[in-house]
């Protein structure tokens, strides 16, 4: 290391420093559980389609899927952005890319959360779909409806086989959440960047981002291991 | 809103087929080296030798737990601080890529390997083979048949990341057309475009990985 570095990690507990890293943490954390939100519901739903009779239906879930995974989240992101308010009518346009509060958040919300629900609606396909035909004929052989099927046999045995990718699925919006400093959003990443740019300690508070990465990655993971036990189907 | 403006795109052809040459160039670049340094990261996973093993677990899953970005930002700090000079953002940014990648591509060659049976290489030890050598000669190449399909999926998703450039200043696809947005007031016509020209790619090249894979399994 050149000794030109000039090293001072009491920099971080620094006012107003220490404040800036504690909030990017609460915008990541905040950021990643809504878009997850938004992922899974929308997921399931896509994902369910993708499973239906009707083709037209099929068709439409494939293209939701193709497209939102076949363009870079940036791109998505910027779109949602720049573009999407411009095509609305004036005001409601005007509306969404001025007024809304924390507008940049929410439309990062949603520019990463549809990336990750075209993930999410492939997990759900692929455990639903793994389901042994003979399972889904006997289910409807008692007499269920196929709605009735997939509510009390199909999904929740496909829910709980893919546990395990869901909760990967949930670190991903994590690590993803920090593009939308992109467009401005002041997650950990930004806030981190902030600080090196005002202080030149940029190892310093790149290590305290990369710890909270890490130290929260690995807290999850102990956590769902646990769940994942808890959650999986015996025998 | 105006209309559609079809020229400003025709006309800023040239500018933007340069972003999409650095991010090709990057793209690739970076696949090659992350490929590379994915072989020996998973042939240090699967050692005997603990601290090797150890080393390659903690270095992948470091790099699986940060963000692409905050990794990005790391390099363009670190790199020229390292060497004592300035590097530029590309060479930087080339080093990002290739570290991070490798992480990725030393999972799936791991599981490539893995997936090869050990009667496969007892045989080659058998016939007078020393490890390294039946590694290189019966191993590997197996192995590379049946993972060529995840490999070129992960270089799709590596293409795709390559848009993150913008954050250290390099002028890619996605950033050159930005500054063409910004400067022409053109930004539903140039994001559009954006969205589209990586949707082509990617799809087309995602159905091609697809066809492979179900050739390599086939046979």
């Amino acid at each position: 290391m050149a000794h030109t570095y000039n090293w001072n990690w009491s920099v971080l507990f620094q006012h107003p420093y220490l404040g800036w890293l504690i909030s990017g943490a609460e915008v990541s954390l905040a950021l990643a559980a809504c878009m997850w939100v938004l992922a899974f519901t929308l997921g399931s739903l896509v994902g369910v389609a993708s499973t239906l009779p009707n083709r037209y239906v099929r068709a439409l879930a494939a293209a939701y899927v193709e497209v939102l995974r076949n363009i870079p989240p940036i791109v998505q992101i910027f779109v949602w952005y720049f573009v999407v308010p411009q095509l609305l009518p004036p005001a409601l346009g005007m509306y969404v890319k001025r007024d809304l509060p924390h507008s940049a958040f929410w439309t990062a919300v949603v520019g990463l959360g549809l990336f990750i629900s075209a993930r999410v609606a492939e997990h759900v396909r692929a455990g639903i779909e793994a389901i042994p035909r003979s399972l889904v004929q006997a289910s409807l052989a008692t007499g269920l409806s196929a709605a009735q099927s997939y509510r009390h046999v199909r999904l929740p045995i496909a829910y709980r086989n893919i546990v395990p990718v869901l909760t990967s699925e949930f670190l991903i919006c994590f690590k993803v959440s920090a593009i939308a400093l992109t467009i401005g959003v002041m997650e950990m990443t930004a806030q981190s960047r902030q600080v090196e740019f005002y202080t030149a300690h940029g190892i310093e508070a790149f290590t305290a981002a990369t710890l909270f990465y890490l130290v929260f990655s690995a807290i999850f993971s102990v956590g769902t291991t646990f769940a994942e036990r808890a959650m999986r189907i015996r025998g | 809103m105006t209309s559609f403006d079809v020229h400003i795109i025709v006309r800023s052809l040239p500018f933007l087929w340069k972003g999409m040459q650095l991010s090709i160039a990057l793209a690739v670049y970076s696949a090659v080296v992350g490929i590379s340094m994915g072989v020996v990261l998973a042939i240090m996973r699967l050692s005997s030798i603990r601290p090797l093993a150890w080393l390659s677990y903690v270095y992948v899953n470091l790099l699986r737990s940060v963000p692409l970005l905050l990794i990005l930002l790391w390099f363009y700090l670190l790199v020229p601080l390292l060497t004592g000079h300035p590097v530029g953002a590309f060479s930087s940014a080339l080093i990002a890529f290739a570290m991070f990648e490798a992480a990725y591509y030393a999972e799936i060659i791991r599981a490539g390997i893995e997936s090869i049976p050990a009667r496969q290489s007892q045989a080659a030890l058998s016939t007078g083979l020393t490890r390294w050598q039946a590694m290189r000669h019966v191993v590997l190449p197996q192995a590379f048949a049946n993972m060529t399909p995840s490999l070129l999926a992960q270089g799709i998703l590596l293409f795709m990341d390559t848009s993150l450039v913008v954050v250290v200043g390099l002028r890619d696809f996605m950033a050159t057309a930005s500054i063409i947005a910004t400067q022409q007031a053109r930004v539903v016509e140039l994001y559009t475009f954006v969205a589209l020209v990586y949707f082509v790619i990617c799809f087309a090249a995602s159905r091609a990985v697809g066809l492979l894979r179900r050739r390599v399994s086939a046979a």
